[in-house]
């Protein structure tokens, strides 16, 4: 019986096998010089594999301090349609339209793939408003008022949160990893006013606090934009 | 017409250090035997035969040397120059282009440099010497910056440098890195003044109680000095990634292309410039494609193309309106659905678009193809080239290892009829549009000996390999040749690898 069953069980992972071999992860290193290629993983999760590939490689993407948009935007479009395919009853909207439906299920695969699409687009979002804030000499017409207050940055920055608990298996601690070699000595003054660290995790690096701080005023800010860019106001 | 330069020397400013070859005309830049004789050879393959007409080793950070470096230094850096295998990051070229006329080859790398190079004039006493290119000129165009209000370091790699047609005796080429555009003058100068009244033989001024005598300044020769000087920058446009400029055909507005947006500017105007294409999503969660390159049609000054992360290409007219949001045309060919997979879209991706030299087609280059397409076809290419199918079953790892992203150029011979393009292990492939043959040639200081014949290589796809075989396996995919150019007139190529820069000639020329 016991016999039986495993032989079972070992062909249906050969079909699986073969199903999805054209997109399994290769872990051989063929094109590295270096040592005997990797054992293939398990067939059974050889998608996840590339799921987990790709989570990765978003998460490095994000993690450079000016990404690439070419590189995030293929990331992103590859990992939903990897998505899509791995779990197919379940890729409804959010595949196709953001901000997805929470998941009502509790496996990594679903939390994951609300979290991603939140953090993905509120770190877009997080770009834009960064972006707007640098536009200020600008003479063109541009992507909402440059004046925008901070206080959009923290809902993309805070999304960041997500990535965090959602994809355990990469950031274990939460986002205290993540930066833990910032220097944030020049943020240490009272500019940055207690207020603005509440609600935030206790250890969280000033340098994410500053920014995720929703109750800057705007007194504050124009202090900080005439200190940073020098005479150069912002236009109102 | 332009005597041999002993030395190059550049208009000092508080930003460019004068750059000085420390010997002879080639200075370092020769072939590895340290023999100046162009690297010629003969016999035929395939498309014609093409032989190496010289390698030239841009030079490394270190050799700019300033005029106060004293005689040791500059004689440490004189021995970096000769140590070939010595190149850091800030050498690899990053992009190549003949200027008009083919008589200027520039080159743009990643520590922000530009380095000219001329085509060795033809003389009775050394024919063979006709076809190599020296170095012209060399410039710092762009230093790193710091974005302060992003806390945003912007890297000094040129991204694209576009020759402007030449109009009076100086050159005039735009480059640009990822956020600033910058126009450069390189003139020429071979004589000074000399007989000043308020200035002495060194330059200083004299007390002009002494003047007794006033006499006219005369114009001396000089030995010949190539400056290079910036005329116009522009800035503050691009809040992403600059991936293209384009010079437009009225030769008086040029484009530059971000990931999202597409600006048109004047030559003569700086602080301003307008925006013709803007594919930013209201909301940035929305985003789902990216510009990827852009390009002015050769003759009629109101089109343009764009391609995008989708592998779609769009034509529009600026007649049209103000902002060319809607395109004119729009080119897409409908996937195959016997090749889908997880990475068609990466693989669809356009990585550059080029208009022919007769503007009736446009060419463009994906991952794993080049296509040609007709500007009055828009539902698919009137050709299909394969670069490297052979990668097309290694796709997982290519994506592992990011090489899925490269970015590959294309060029057009001047006649449109042959198409090149790179591809790993410092291969490149031409297509002869005519005769639908093709050929794969290396760019490689090893198989490039000096009068030996250039050889067709083949990439083995199956079990059985041929001798002169090289197996999809052992191919190097961090040999990889993004940069070409074709010499707008003859079958002269320009070949960029890594650090090092390679000339082909066409043996029958």
């Amino acid at each position: 019986m016991m016999l039986s069953k495993g032989l079972k069980r070992k062909r249906e992972e050969e079909e699986e096998e073969e199903v999805v071999e054209k997109e399994t992860l290769t872990v051989d290193t063929w094109w590295l010089d270096s040592g005997p290629p990797t054992a293939q993983a398990p067939p059974v999760v050889a998608s996840n594999s590339l799921f987990d590939l790709s989570v990765l490689k978003l998460h490095h993407s994000l993690r450079q301090s000016e990404p690439d948009l070419r590189h995030l935007v293929l990331v992103v479009n590859t990992l939903r349609r990897i998505q899509a395919s791995m779990a197919p009853s379940a890729a409804l909207p959010s595949v196709s339209s953001p901000p997805p439906a929470p998941m009502e299920t509790d496996n990594l695969l679903a939390s994951s793939d609300a979290a991603l699409s939140a953090s993905m687009a509120g770190l877009l979002e997080d770009l834009s408003h960064i972006e707007g804030l640098s536009q200020a000499p600008q003479p063109l017409p541009d992507e909402g008022p440059p004046g925008r207050p901070i206080g959009g940055a923290p809902a993309g920055l805070g999304a960041l949160d997500l990535l965090g608990p959602a994809t355990g298996c990469l950031l274990d601690d939460g986002l205290e990893g993540l930066f833990e070699d910032i220097d944030t000595s020049m943020y240490d003054s009272e500019l940055w006013a207690p207020a603005a660290a509440e609600g935030h995790k206790p250890d969280s690096e000033n340098g994410l606090g500053k920014e995720e701080a929703p109750v800057l005023d705007e007194a504050e800010l124009d202090y900080l934009m005439d200190v940073l860019v020098g005479t150069q106001g912002l236009e109102r | 017409m332009l005597l041999s330069l002993p030395a190059l020397h550049l208009q000092t400013s508080e930003h460019h250090p004068l750059f000085q070859l420390p010997h002879g005309r080639l200075g370092p830049w020769c072939s590895p035997t340290g023999s100046p004789a162009p690297l010629s050879c003969e016999a035929g393959c395939g498309e014609g035969s093409w032989i190496l007409v010289c390698r030239l080793l841009v030079p490394t950070q270190v050799s700019l040397l300033s005029m106060e470096e004293d005689i040791d230094t500059r004689k440490i850096n004189n021995s970096f120059l000769r140590d070939h295998s010595y190149a850091t990051e800030a050498d690899i070229i990053s992009t190549v282009e003949f200027n008009h006329t083919g008589e200027l080859l520039a080159t743009g790398d990643k520590g922000g440099r530009v380095v000219i190079f001329q085509r060795e004039q033809e003389s009775k006493n050394q024919v063979h010497r006709r076809g190599e290119y020296n170095v012209y000129s060399t410039f710092q165009s762009h230093e790193p910056e710091f974005d302060y209000l992003k806390s945003l370091e912007i890297e000094e790699k040129i991204n694209k440098i576009r020759w402007l047609p030449q109009q009076n005796a100086a050159y005039f080429l735009l480059s640009t890195n990822d956020k600033t555009v910058k126009l450069w003058k390189v003139s020429e100068r071979d004589k000074r003044p000399e007989g000043y009244n308020l200035k002495d033989e060194e330059g200083r001024l004299r007390d002009p109680a002494t003047i007794t005598t006033l006499r006219v300044p005369v114009l001396r020769p000089m030995d010949l000095m190539v400056e290079a000087t910036p005329r116009r920058v522009f800035a503050n446009a691009h809040t992403y990634h600059i991936n293209s400029i384009s010079v437009n055909s009225d030769y008086e507005t040029y484009m530059s292309a971000d990931d999202l947006r597409i600006n048109l500017w004047n030559f003569e105007i700086t602080n301003q410039s307008f925006n013709i294409v803007d594919i930013k999503p209201a909301n940035m969660e929305e985003l789902t494609e990216v510009i990827t390159a852009a390009e002015f049609h050769p003759h009629h000054c109101n089109t343009f193309v764009y391609s995008s992360s989708k592998g779609t290409i769009r034509l529009c007219d600026m007649r049209a309106s103000a902002l060319c949001d809607r395109h004119t045309k729009f080119f897409e060919e409908p996937e195959d659905p016997s090749n889908r997979s997880f990475f068609s879209e990466i693989i669809s991706s356009i990585s550059d678009v080029k208009f022919s030299h007769s503007g009736r087609y446009i060419m463009t280059r994906d991952y794993l193809t080049v296509k040609v397409w007709d500007l009055n076809m828009e539902n698919r290419p009137i050709e299909t080239y394969q670069v490297h199918d052979y990668l097309r079953s290694k796709l997982c790892s290519l994506y592992e290892n990011d090489c899925i992203f490269d970015k590959f150029e294309c060029v057009w011979n001047g006649s449109d009829s042959v198409i090149m393009t790179g591809s790993y292990n410092n291969f490149f492939r031409m297509f002869d549009r005519n005769t639908k043959r093709d050929v794969t040639l290396e760019a490689s200081r090893e198989n490039s000996k000096p009068r030996a014949i250039l050889k067709p290589r083949k990439v083995c796809v199956g079990g059985k390999r041929r001798k002169d075989e090289i197996s999809v396996d052992s191919l190097d995919f961090s040999k990889k040749i993004l940069h070409t150019a074709w010499h707008p007139s003859e079958n002269i190529i320009a070949v960029a690898a890594t650090n090092n820069l390679y000339i082909f000639q066409d043996k029958v020329n």
